[in-house]
């Protein structure tokens, strides 16, 4: 039985009843198991019918590979239906990265050589949108010869072809040059067309080819003249203006030509002109038309009189109502900025007035504009505006506006006092959206203005006592009220008003910058800090301070604990210390972040060898030694350099291991016994890692006349101690200084037991039997505390 | 060069999509879906001018799209393409399109979109402009279907061919 396949129509009339995208799935999964089916059965009737109903649920975005192979069947039949779906289904389902693409090369050969001209167009269209770069190879030939045929047709559709396979293969571009010059005396505007754009493809891809085509330009010019001076035409007319497609691509061809050409740019002056003042731009064609030549009389050497002319009706399209033309004569006037910028200058009232468009494209390009018509004349004008357009704009263009007014800012503040005004106004509105260095870069700035630090707290407390939501504005403020707490809190500053902050009211706010939720943990790090900071900086007591520290000695986030460990430990132990760490910091170079924490570093030790004086003299060189093995460690790496939070930070890494004391000066050695020229000396070690243990080394040494041999050292020690004895080096001291015997004992002694020891020696000696027991008297204390 | 042109409706469903450069499928759904994304966004008194998504190519390229009633027209340039001119081809577009279907509406192209792919085939090709006389096209589009009607006549079947 044979199941008549639908219509093309009828599969789209199912899928449209289709209710649900489920329904809609079921019905095409079940057209295409027909589908397979009939292409299985290789039914050769009904095959185009088949595939285009299979290209048709592709545009949908089902599965339709299985319909490669039948294309290639469709293509090699003699039908032109069959052809024609053929051909669609190639440039739809097939492309380079397919192996399959290349069974169609033979096929394709066969109609350009011998196909009708349809034919011939179909395949020309297939190899120039999915033609790979072995095809276009090897069906040069045939296109090749397709570029002097009789039909204009086929003509036009292979000078297409030709720069496609140009691009494929720019060394096709020898074969395609040569046909040019005959195919522009050509009348038909298809052809015209299409050789001006393989003419323009060339003369990019090749120096050569450029100052080839420098002759054709009287041509071009020409054929331009003969279509702008052209009565009204219906053929190609589009608005009343002769084939404005044709006349954009020549404009296009001229511009490169006569760009850096005098000559060139010479001949085609005068039409430039003429097309610039005589055309109507009522309608879209011809603004088209004006367009590309106003671009190309700035891109190539005109008269000075026509650039200006070209450039005020730029100026003339900004204020016209139509949304298109304005967008159109932002985007020419940011290509012109750099080449002319005193010329776009004079039209930076109108830019201006763009931003305050409600058209997010137009806004965009707007914005790009004026930021590249900043310069240090207007920039405090033109931030006053794009501050104000900051605080309005769509949010997908926040970013760049920060970004552009910080970077400008940057480059041409006037005053120091107007840079840090505007960063802060950039964080105030759209502190989320800036960059990551925004923040180091703010406090570099203010650092660096010693004349401003009181200015700068002062306002950047009043912004934190508003909002503490966006955090670079919170890092920088919760910073600088650490770094200058006391002229936060001195009174008066000439440059705002007089402020009375109480010093509880300061605290209070770090603190509540610290319990936010809404401040990430580096934010909190900052105010930490900034607290710590402020402790030498008030005068008041420093309970409160030292009690916020504590309880975040036990927080979840271990960066903060680590540091409120360590400032607890500053408040307890070092607190003598405390006032030469918390310091304010030196200004940081600005090299780079390496650069950075290295003068830090060496900064931070120099302040420290100075802090020195008041620990004692063993302690001080020791902490010393260690800041030496230090030094070649990088700091902080997560916060931006200038900002490592205080300068004692080499120092507290010090402090960090609170088990383990600093290393105890060496014990000194001990005699304990000597008999006849033997001796017995111990010497002890306390290893660091290991605060329970003890190491006795006991040396025996001869410096009789006899050997002492048979040595042998036994031990007692407390029931609370343990003792370990290892193997002697040996039984035997030769005389005379021979060598001494070594013996190591291992004592462990966690409950900190004061240290008793028993020693019982036997040995031989001068033929004698000696056997001597002792109690060790005179341990060093160090050796068990 | 133009990189795709696309044609969906006010709900996104693709009624013609043509790409010039390789991409996968998933790829070709996935900018289908981002441009109507961005399209269907824009007020109805705005630039017809878009910056491309993200998929399609990037700084260089922008969106052209018409809205005709039902249908979205994009076109997908960079930046060698003038952006007026191609506002004019889509026009001229959609002028051939109603002279071959004589008053073209949106279900026109829903059932004869192998007809559009053909009429497109004869205005752009390769990404680029081949020819924008309107009487040409049409010429040319008769002729061929005058050639296919002319072919069913060899199998003499009862039920009608396409």
């Amino acid at each position: 039985m044979v199941v008549p396949s639908l219509k093309l129509q009828d599969l789209i009339e199912e899928i449209r009843g289709a209710k649900t995208q489920a329904q809609e799935r079921e019905v095409i999964q079940k057209e295409c198991a027909h589908i397979r089916a009939s292409f299985r059965d290789g039914d050769p009737v009904h095959r185009h019918r088949q595939l285009a109903k299979l290209l048709y649920v592709h545009m949908l975005g089902y599965p339709a590979h299985f319909g490669q192979m039948e294309c290639l069947k469709l293509i090699a039949s003699s039908r032109f239906t069959d052809k024609r779906v053929g051909y669609l289904g190639a440039m739809l389902l097939l492309d380079e990265r397919h192996d399959a693409h290349l069974l169609i090369t033979n096929s394709i050969k066969n109609d350009l050589s011998q196909g009708i001209q349809p034919v011939q167009g179909l395949a020309l269209c297939t190899l120039s949108t999915m033609g790979s770069a072995e095809m276009c190879r090897d069906l040069a030939p045939e296109v090749e010869k397709l570029l002097l045929q009789p039909s204009p047709y086929v003509r036009k559709k292979a000078i297409l072809t030709a720069v496609h396979m140009i691009r494929k293969v720019p060394e096709l571009s020898s074969v395609f040059l040569p046909p040019c010059a005959q195919l522009l005396h050509e009348r038909h505007h298809g052809i015209l067309l299409g050789t001006i754009t393989l003419i323009t493809e060339l003369c990019e891809r090749s120096p050569a080819a450029l100052r080839h085509f420098r002759k054709v330009v009287p041509q071009l010019v020409h054929i331009l003249r003969t279509l702008v001076t052209m009565g009204y035409s219906t053929e190609h007319s589009i608005s009343g203006v002769s084939d404005p497609f044709l006349q954009v691509q020549i404009l296009r061809l001229l511009r490169i030509l006569g760009r850096n050409h005098e000559e060139s740019s010479e001949t085609m002056n005068d039409l430039l002109a003429q097309v610039a003042t005589n055309t109507d731009t009522s309608r879209n064609a011809g603004n088209a038309v004006l367009f590309e030549t106003v671009l190309t009389i700035m891109d190539i050497r005109s008269a000075a009189g026509l650039r200006v002319l070209a450039v005020n009706i730029l100026g003339r399209f900004l204020l016209n109502s139509d949304r298109n033309i304005r967008y159109v004569a932002l985007t020419s006037l940011l290509r012109l900025v750099q080449s002319d910028h005193s010329a776009v200058q004079r039209h930076r009232p109108t830019v201006v007035e763009c931003l305050r468009e409600t058209d997010a494209s137009l806004s965009r390009r707007a914005l790009e504009l004026s930021l590249a018509l900043v310069n240090s004349s207007n920039v405090r004008a033109m931030m006053q505006e794009l501050q104000a357009f900051l605080e309005s704009c769509p949010p997908d263009l926040r970013a760049d506006c920060a970004s552009g007014i910080l970077l400008a800012a940057e480059r041409f503040a006037p005053t120091k006092r107007w840079h840090i005004d505007t960063i802060l106004h950039v964080l105030t509105t759209a502190g989320t959206h800036v960059r990551d260095d925004a923040v180091a870069n703010l406090t570099q700035l203010i650092g660096g203005a010693q004349e401003l630090h009181a200015y700068s707290v002062r306002r950047l407390y009043n912004a934190l006592a508003e909002d503490i939501s966006q955090q670079p504005l919170v890092q920088v403020a919760a910073w600088c009220i650490g770094e200058y707490g006391d002229l936060l809190l001195a009174g008066n500053c000439e440059e705002i008003e007089p402020l009375q902050v109480d010093e509880e009211e300061v605290l209070a706010l770090l603190e509540k910058v610290l319990q936010s939720h809404m401040s990430l943990p580096a934010t909190r790090g900052y105010a930490l800090t900034a607290l710590m900071k402020l402790s030498t900086r008030l005068c008041g007591d420093n309970n409160r301070i030292r009690q916020v520290v504590s309880i975040y000695g036990s927080c979840l986030d271990v960066e903060l604990q680590q540091r409120a460990v360590e400032y607890d430990t500053l408040f307890r132990k070092y607190d003598h210390m405390r006032a030469a760490i918390l310091e304010k910091m030196p200004l940081v170079e600005r090299d780079g972040p390496q650069a950075d924490e290295e003068a830090k570093e060496s900064k931070e030790a120099a302040q420290l060898s100075e802090a020195a004086p008041v620990p004692t003299e063993p302690q001080a060189s020791q902490l010393l030694d260690l800041l030496d093995l230090l030094d070649g460690a990088s700091g902080d790496v997560q916060h931006p350099p200038p900002l490592d939070p205080s300068p004692g930070g080499a120092l507290i890494h010090l402090l960090d291991l609170p088990c383990v004391p600093p290393p105890p000066a060496p014990i000194p050695d001990l005699k304990v016994f000597e008999r006849e020229g033997v001796q017995l000396n111990l010497s002890f070690i306390r290893p660091p890692e290991n605060p329970a243990l003890l190491l006795i080394t006991v040396t025996a040494t001869n410096f009789s006349e006899g050997d002492v041999t048979h040595f042998i050292c036994q031990a007692a020690v407390p029931k609370s101690l343990q003792l370990q004895l290892q193997a002697p080096s040996g039984n035997t001291v030769p005389a005379r200084g021979g060598l001494p015997i070594t013996q190591l004992f291992r004592i462990l002694n966690p409950n900190k037991a004061p240290l008793r020891l028993k020693l019982r020696l036997t040995y031989d000696h001068f033929h004698q039997s000696v056997q001597e027991i002792f109690e060790v008297n005179n341990l060093p204390v160090e050796s068990w505390q | 060069m133009i990189k795709a042109i696309l044609i969906f409706n006010n709900h996104g469903k693709p009624r013609l999509s043509k790409f010039y450069q390789p991409y996968s499928e998933d790829t070709q759904q996935q900018i289908i879906r981002e441009t109507f994304h961005l399209v269907s966004k824009r007020d109805e008194n705005v630039c017809n001018f878009l910056e491309g998504g993200l998929l399609i190519g990037g700084s260089d390229n922008k969106l052209i799209y018409r809205h005709y009633a039902t249908l979205y027209f994009v076109f997908c340039v960079d930046s060698s393409e003038s952006e007026l001119g191609i506002l004019d081809l889509i026009q001229v577009f959609v002028e051939t399109l109603d002279k071959c279907f004589e008053n073209v509406c949106e279900l026109d192209l829903i059932f004869h979109v192998d007809k559009v792919h053909n009429i497109l085939a004869e205005m752009v090709m390769g990404g680029m402009v081949l020819e924008t006389n309107m009487n040409e096209i049409v010429t040319q589009i008769d002729a061929q279907n005058k050639l296919e009607k002319s072919e069913t006549f060899i199998f003499q079947s009862p039920r009608q061919d396409r």
